[in-house]
């Protein structure tokens, strides 16, 4: 089947079978690799990207059910004024550990800011647990979307030397 | 890696660090000049450096691999030449060569050396990144340093001694004339280099990049979704691969329809392989499997969802996780197998005690499951070589095992080494190397295999499950006099498996005058490995609940005991070195400084004034040359789990920092994999075969799990040691002892919330 998407703004015209989960054709065809795959089985997000700026798990989005959605990945995030702040929160936090998730972690961090501009800790939990990162990065994750908000971040490493 | 090195990752000495590895007399430097009229730093080794440390048997390569280069504009590229896999070495080495170099951080830029002897030892794992390279690497950049100024002094024809760098400047101070690097790079590459062992290194007061908050080099690469991670490698004419193995450890295939699969849409080829030994299975070598090969990584993986493969049955009857606990349970009744360590009249002093104790601590089999899945990508080339790309943390062990199992030539492997997702431990093994090798020779093209998150999890060397009885004798003080541990684990090939060994030298051994640990073991047919902080990730939650236990029965405070049974600050005897590493001696005073730490920073003292049904759990715990108390706060739910508030960690890795934005990054990291191994992770063995399949029955924490970790560091004055494991352990046990203290009840078996995971439990 052929079908025409919408990846970061541009047309990109797809020759795939109907139930190739969206996550291969980005990966695979569209050389997009930024997006990860974890599980497969939508429990991990490190496959997350935005339809029409909601994030999906593309691990588990058939290509034929994409339609007209305009996907956002992490390739193009940044051109948005809240991924662009997030990423910048992320550098200056030095979120990151092996980096594997952080790409569904931007994501979904991007999505809860543009809806809810200042979120509470419980926000954060509700709108992150569906993204596991195995090196734990979750404080400095918390902290990095706050700043992101330019909420006050309550630094997470107590930095005073003995 | 030699076989020494080797052992630092599976058994990290637990009497260990410090005056780490100065580069020998004979390691080297020599200049050259690039062709853009640069410089080139390249470091030498001796023969005999290298042969121990250098992983593939290979000759240096042809290609030139400087560890410093300095383009004419200035910008100095540093090899990394570990491989990155989130403990952050990519950033750490570079910084500690462009400390001394004495160049601005943002002219700096970190590549990742290839595989080859002339590094030395390339990997990850044991925590020794930091204490084997900490001089070598200062000591490389101020050669570099002194040659610039050289060429300085010669340029300007003025004595060395009224000449200075900084900030890849070269100063002449009576005339206030200056030079950059570039500049000088053509130059300095005319001058001999000095003898490593010669040069001065800073005074860290002076310190510009060491000690200061450096973000990782790649960070914005991965933020941009760039291609850094195995998975993410595309080499031209490159076709995916899958590989199906057995589900229960050493089974063969007897057939397979092959002939179907072939004719599926874009599978190029299918074929059964055969593995490369009998035990290949226990060694993580090449096993038997089902290889198939297409143009895209999901037809391969549809494809092989219509595998229907016969394998052979086991030799032994199928193994399980219920049989092992009722094997252990057994064991325990009787005499153990072999004594490993025996103090003083153990029987004689209960006999006396004023208090007895017994209890009997169990944990489970682990996963490593890093969040990218095993892949690599292999090409194999028309004249018998093969180039491999690979998330390794072992890559010379990589290189060995392919050369090996296919039969060529080990300097016909070349190895680039990739950002990996996760380690933990399970890259320090190379099967997934050895697969995509044979898949790439059999198949005479490049292709890319990766495995499904199942087959990752039913295909791993996993942390060994583990049980202990044990009991103790107090004296009418509640100090402990008597302690016996009869430990059951796990034995395979007539030896104990990997990483399920319990050292002779495991506090409280050598604090309690009678004391014995004895072992009894099952046999296993499950591939064990080493873990991140092998050995410790388990004993520390045994071994430091059970003295939490002691305290209270001997109505000590906890902290109390700890301190009372290390006793004074002292040094104890320095053992012999290990794996190129000067072993420094145990300091009890650096144990005595992290629990007082802790107890301060985290209100210790203060606990009984918690509300009801709120607790304070404290450990210590040393390993891999760190020393490591952690404070646990937690109460809980209503549905009975366990609520963490808040956990305190105090840290003692030496006098220097590196770079503290990656050091409160291990710790905090570390503490919250611990959190969530005690808390739900589980891995159980049903017929022979691993159970949990997924992230929807292997709970790893999320956000709304994950409380605030505050960390310190004790700056002592020692060599500064690694933190890529130690600050894991103590938190296992401090959180059951803080649900002891909350609730009263006592956890003797992990994880904690098996019976409300909706897992299998067992
Ligand atoms: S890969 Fe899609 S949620 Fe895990
Ligand atoms: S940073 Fe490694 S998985 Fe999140």
């Amino acid at each position: 089947m052929r079908y025409t998407i919408r990846v970061n703004g541009r047309r990109r015209v797809v020759e795939s079978d109907a139930d190739t989960p969206l996550l291969w054709v980005l990966r695979d065809d569209l050389r997009l690799t930024g997006t990860k795959f974890g599980c497969g089985i939508a429990y991990c997000g490190a496959c997350t990207v935005h339809l029409d700026g909601v994030p999906a798990r593309a691990c588990v989005t058939p290509i034929s059910a994409v339609g007209t959605a305009a996907i956002v990945t992490i390739e193009g995030i940044g051109r948005s004024e809240w991924g662009r702040r997030v990423k910048s929160a992320w550098l200056d936090l030095d979120v990151m550990q092996c980096g594997y998730c952080q790409a569904g972690q931007v994501m979904s961090a991007t999505a809860l800011l543009a809806k809810n501009p200042r979120p509470t800790d419980a926000d954060i939990d509700e709108a992150m647990s569906n993204n596991i990162c195995r090196c734990c990065t979750y404080t400095r994750i918390r902290a990095a979307i706050k700043r992101a908000a330019g909420l006050p971040a309550g630094d997470t490493r107590e930095a005073d030397h003995e | 890696m030699n076989s020494d090195d080797a052992s630092l990752l599976r058994d990290p000495p637990r009497s260990a660090p410090s005056p780490p590895a100065r580069l020998s007399r004979r390691a080297f430097l020599t200049a050259s000049v690039t062709a853009g009229g640069g410089l080139l730093l390249t470091l030498h080794l001796p023969a005999a450096a290298r042969a121990a440390g250098a992983p593939a048997g290979r000759p240096a390569s042809a290609e030139i691999n400087p560890f410093i280069s300095i383009a004419p504009d200035g910008i100095v590229t540093i090899m990394a030449k570990n491989p990155e896999i989130g403990q952050g070495m990519k950033t750490t080495l570079p910084m500690l060569i462009a400390e001394e170099l004495d160049v601005e951080w943002k002219n700096v830029r970190a590549k990742q050396a290839m595989l080859d002897p002339i590094y030395g030892p390339q990997f990850a794992g044991g925590s020794v990144g930091t204490p084997l390279n900490w001089i070598p690497m200062q000591q490389v950049g101020a050669a570099g340093r002194q040659m610039l100024i050289e060429a300085a002094a010669r340029t300007w024809n003025v004595p060395l001694a009224e000449c200075d760098a900084a900030k890849g400047l070269v100063r002449h101070r009576p005339s206030g004339r200056a030079l950059p690097y570039g500049t000088l790079a053509r130059k300095a590459a005319a001058l001999t280099p000095p003898e490593l062992d010669s040069v001065t290194l800073k005074n860290p007061r002076d310190y510009t990049i060491i000690g200061k908050f450096t973000g990782g080099v790649d960070s914005a690469r991965v933020l941009d979704g760039d291609r850094l991670f195995g998975i993410d490698v595309i080499v031209p004419e490159m076709s995916y691969a899958v590989y199906e193995k057995a589900p229960v450890f050493g089974g063969r295939v007897v057939r397979a329809n092959i002939e179907e699969i072939r004719a599926l849409p874009g599978v190029r080829a299918a074929f059964i392989a055969r593995g490369s030994a009998p035990d290949a299975a226990i060694e993580m070598g090449l096993v038997d499997g089902v290889a198939i090969v297409a143009d895209r990584w999901w037809d391969a993986e549809k494809a092989r969802r219509k595998l229907r493969v016969e394998w052979t049955a086991q030799h032994r009857p199928r193994q399980s996780t219920q049989a092992f606990e009722q094997e252990a349970a057994r064991l325990m009744q009787g005499a153990a197998h072999s004594i490993l360590r025996r103090d003083g009249d153990v029987d004689a002093a209960l006999a006396r005690a004023a208090k007895v104790l017994k209890a009997s601590y169990s944990y489970p089999f682990l996963a490593h499951a890093t969040l990218e899945p095993q892949n690599c990508t292999a090409h194999a080339k028309p004249d018998g070589s093969v180039e491999i790309w690979a998330p390794t943390q072992n890559p010379g062990a990589g290189a060995r095992l392919v050369a090996r199992t296919l039969g060529i030539d080990p300097g016909k492997v070349k190895v680039h080494m990739t950002r990996a997702g996760g380690g933990f431990g399970r890259r320090l093994q190379s099967d997934f190397m050895v697969e995509a090798a044979m898949i790439a020779q059999r198949t005479g093209r490049a292709v890319k295999l990766l495995w499904d998150r199942t087959q990752d999890f039913h295909h791993d060397a996993y942390r060994p499950a583990g049980f202990h009885a044990f009991t103790a004798g107090l004296a009418a003080s509640g100090k402990p006099v008597a302690f016996r541990d009869h430990f059951v684990t796990f034995a395979q090939n007539g030896r104990v498996a990997s990483s399920a060994n319990l050292p002779r030298d495991h506090f409280p051994a050598g604090y309690v005058p009678s004391l014995e640990f004895s072992q009894s073991l099952i046999q296993l047919d499950v591939p064990t490995g080493p873990m991140r902080n092998p050995g410790g990730n388990a004993l520390a939650f045994a071994f430091e609940s059970f003295i939490d236990e002691l305290a209270h029965a001997g109505g000590l405070d906890p902290l109390a005991l700890r301190l009372d049974l290390y006793g004074p600050p002292r040094v104890l005897p320095t053992p012999p070195s290990q794996g190129g590493l000067r072993i420094p001696p145990f300091d009890t005073g650096r144990v005595r400084g992290v629990l007082e730490l802790v107890a301060r920073k985290s209100g210790w003292s203060r606990r009984t004034a918690l509300p009801a049904g709120t607790g304070m759990g404290l450990a210590f715990y040393y390993s891999h040359f760190g020393y490591v108390a952690e404070v646990v706060k937690a109460s809980v739910n209503p549905d009975g789990t366990p609520r963490v508030h808040k956990i305190w960690a105090a840290v003692d890795i030496g006098r220097q920092i590196v770079n503290p934005a990656g050091a409160y990054n291990q710790v905090q990291g570390a503490v919250l994999d611990g959190l969530g191994q005690a808390l739900h992770l589980l891995i159980t063995v049903e017929n022979g075969r691993i159970v949990q399949g997924n992230f929807d029955t292997y709970h790893l924490l999320r956000m709304d799990e994950a409380p605030p970790v505050e960390v310190h560091f004790l700056l002592s004055d020692n060599e500064p040691t690694g933190l890529g494991e130690p600050a894991l352990p103590p938190v296992l046990p401090a959180l059951c002892n803080a649900l002891f203290a909350a609730t009263g009840t006592r956890i003797r078996s992990l994880p904690i919330n098996r019976l409300h995971s909706h897992g299998t439990t067992t």
